[in-house]
């Protein structure tokens, strides 16, 4: 056939709890067969109220879901064939073993793939007999995500399905997402992680208070930026306030400029071009530099730009 | 089994022609759900210790400790204290050479200590010699054998003053197994044991599924809800089998109680209190999000059949008026149809009416509870 499939789809989708609290507020999205796409924003900006009206676990106040073209009123138990879901929170039986948390999962749905290979495929093989209570966090996450797994489905719904997770677990799980992802699965997840997102998704929606406020590729979104580099300085006397912002703005590559307590950062296209100027620029105005970085441009710059938060404000 | 195999996902199956899902190596049937379900709350009860204790140690203790301490003691001895004065040894010697000697036991103290002592109940009664040559008795009218008591001293201090009986009697004592408070009380135990576990086993059991997430879980999956709660309340039927086979078991053997009724009427009469209970259980939990809420649920439910439904008494004591509410609980016809089924070995058919009122107040509750059910 050719052409690009939708596989989940939703329009103009709002919900809001108890007629007061608008937690997703007009959002619209579509996610293509096979391709990995992630919901990035911060906690509260209404990415698990989205995934779980994709999900069909939330009925929205307004808009349409459609999952292959089906809504959840058409067929839900046809549509939950096909779909694994991790939650972002669900501890599982503590008294049941890893083997018997997968069976038990595989006997709902009509076409499971067998135990022994999901054990195998998430790394639990050694575990199969020790109980959900001993398995450490990135065990029960795999377990969560293999609960996910078993029935064979076709698209993957994860809900930050690393947050918590120590750094070798989180490569576990996103080596088992990219497995699911080559085998023709498509994933959705959410995260308010920006490597991951870089890493794993290959389409982003960059979600804040209930509405994307930008979508595209994440190379494409760092682009928005102008340049791929950021230049990251400090200087005395002085040199920090907003007045003095328009000065680096004029530097020869520059694109845009912000500043983050007493750091000024450039997005810079081609730092070659800009640094020098920049040391000319500081010691021509009498300045003294104290700190200079340079770096890739990372989605959460991008956030930053957006929104003038950071993704995690603790 | 019926085994009607859900559809293969034929309408788009062909679209996604990149895809090569593993091929399935199995097909599930219809049930596969629900006894994967079973199989796992099985496995959680048995490997839960607390459960393990309530349902079962539990119950054998209270009843091994009631049986001990309300056992038929020895042709019934009556206490009683003689009050000192200056009739009291007098007193004494009446009652020890009367013809009821031999089952009453007597004390001459203060007359403080004495009141004290029959007021903590370690005295079923006091008597008093009054100078004029009458006798007071200081009986407590709520405590039976003190009643009993009054009655019996009356009559040994009468005979011994020299009343002639105008009648000969003979009496002769019996505590054949069927008519002790053992045999009232196991089968009370019993029904309550079954009220006690249906509703912590599946109210309890529901309330902290749905706090850990796990309901949610089970039905972002194609489970089907109806086998879950299916399950849920079977559970208790395989659980009720263990409960029934121990309680009696340990009546039989350790207080060679007899069961007049067969074992197959009292397994139904079992079954259907446990799903009759099991329904309310799911009914006192349909909507409550914290295990706190539904512990209290729990408690103020059961709290009034514990007292109404004859447990541990009967529930003839209470006033008349108030007997068709209590005929009414789910427990008391649960009671009333194990004592009538254990004890005096009654069929089924005569116990449809109880059955009817366990199988009204689990149906409904059962209904109420899926209108009402809160998955997430």
């Amino acid at each position: 056939m050719g052409t690009i499939e939708t596989t989940v789809e939703c329009t103009n989708l709002r919900k809001t709890y108890d007629g007061k609290v608008e937690a997703v507020r007009g959002l619209s999205l579509r996610i293509e067969a096979g391709e990995c796409f992630g919901l990035l924003g911060p906690n509260g900006a209404g990415k698990t109220t989205t995934i779980e009206i994709l999900e069909g676990l939330l009925a929205p106040t307004s808009g349409e879901v459609r999952i292959f073209g089906h809504t959840w009123n058409d067929n839900p138990r046809q549509l939950r064939e096909w779909i694994g879901i991790s939650l972002q929170e669900t501890r599982l039986s503590e008294k049941l073993n890893v083997r018997e948390t997968i069976e038990l999962f595989a006997s709902f749905y009509s076409e499971p793939r067998p135990a022994a290979d999901i054990l195998e495929e998430l790394q639990l093989t050694e575990k199969s007999d020790a109980w959900v209570s001993k398995l450490s966090g990135g065990q029960k996450q795999r377990l969560a995500v293999a609960t996910a797994l078993v029935g064979n489905p076709r698209i993957l719904f994860l809900d930050e399905p690393t947050t918590g997770l120590d750094p070798q677990s989180r490569r576990q799980l996103w080596d088992i997402i990219r497995t699911f992802q080559k085998k023709g699965g498509t994933v959705l997840l959410t995260t308010h992680y920006m490597d991951e997102a870089e890493r794993l998704c290959d389409r982003l929606a960059i979600v804040d208070h209930g509405v994307i406020i930008a979508e595209g590729t994440p190379s494409d979104l760092i682009d928005r930026l102008g340049g791929h580099h950021v230049v990251e300085f400090q200087v005395n006397n002085g040199a920090n306030n907003n007045d003095n912002l328009e000065r680096w703005r004029s530097l020869p590559s520059v694109e845009s400029v912000r500043r983050e307590d007493s750091t000024v950062c450039l997005s810079v296209r081609e730092p070659h071009l800009t640094i020098p100027a920049l040391l000319d620029a500081v010691t021509s105005h009498g300045h003294q530099l104290e700190h200079l970085s340079t770096r890739q441009a990372s989605l959460e710059d991008v956030f930053v730009l957006l929104t003038g938060r950071h993704l995690r404000e603790d | 089994m019926a085994t009607t195999e859900t559809n293969a996902p034929t309408l788009h199956a062909d679209k996604n022609h990149h895809q090569q899902p593993i091929p399935p190596v199995r097909r599930n049937g219809r049930w596969s759900g629900y006894r994967h379900l079973l199989w796992a709350r099985i496995l959680e009860l048995k490997r839960e210790p607390e459960v393990v204790f309530w349902v079962f140690v539990f119950p054998l203790l209270l009843a091994a400790g009631l049986g001990i301490a309300f056992r038929n003691k020895p042709a019934d001895i009556t206490s009683v204290v003689v009050i000192d004065g200056a009739g009291a040894q007098k007193t004494l010697a009446m009652l020890q050479h009367s013809a009821a000697r031999s089952t009453v036991l007597a004390t001459i103290l203060d007359r403080d200590v004495a009141l004290k002592a029959f007021h903590f109940g370690k005295f079923d009664l006091a008597v008093e010699a009054n100078s004029d040559g009458s006798y007071t008795y200081y009986y407590d009218p709520a405590r039976p054998e003190s009643v009993l008591s009054r009655a019996e001293i009356d009559s040994a201090l009468q005979s011994a003053a020299g009343r002639k009986d105008a009648l000969t009697t003979s009496a002769r004592a019996s505590s054949e197994p069927g008519s002790r408070y053992i045999d009232f009380l196991i089968p009370g135990l019993l029904g309550m044991n079954l009220m006690n576990s249906g509703m912590w086993g599946v109210g309890f059991a529901l309330v902290e599924m749905r706090q850990r997430k796990l309901l949610k879980r089970f039905v972002a999956t194609p489970m089907r809800r109806s086998d879950f709660l299916l399950a849920l309340t079977s559970s208790r039927l395989v659980l009720m089998v263990v409960e029934v086979g121990l309680l009696l078991g340990f009546g039989v053997l350790v207080f060679h109680m007899r069961v007049q009724g067969s074992i197959l009427s009292v397994i139904l009469l079992g079954s259907v209190g446990a799903v009759a209970f099991g329904g309310v259980g799911l009914l006192t939990a349909c909507r409550a999000q914290k295990i706190e809420t539904v512990s209290g649920l729990i408690n103020v439910v059961m709290m009034p059949m514990w007292i109404f439904s004859g447990v541990f008494f009967s529930y003839q004591r209470f006033p008349a008026i108030t007997l068709p509410f209590i005929k009414a609980l789910p427990l008391t016809a649960l009671n009333d149809a194990l004592r009538a089924t254990i004890l005096e070995g009654a069929s089924l058919g005569s116990q449809s009416g109880r059955l009817l009122v366990l199988a009204v107040w689990g149906g409904v509750s059962f209904i109420l509870a899926l209108r009402w059910f809160r998955w997430t």
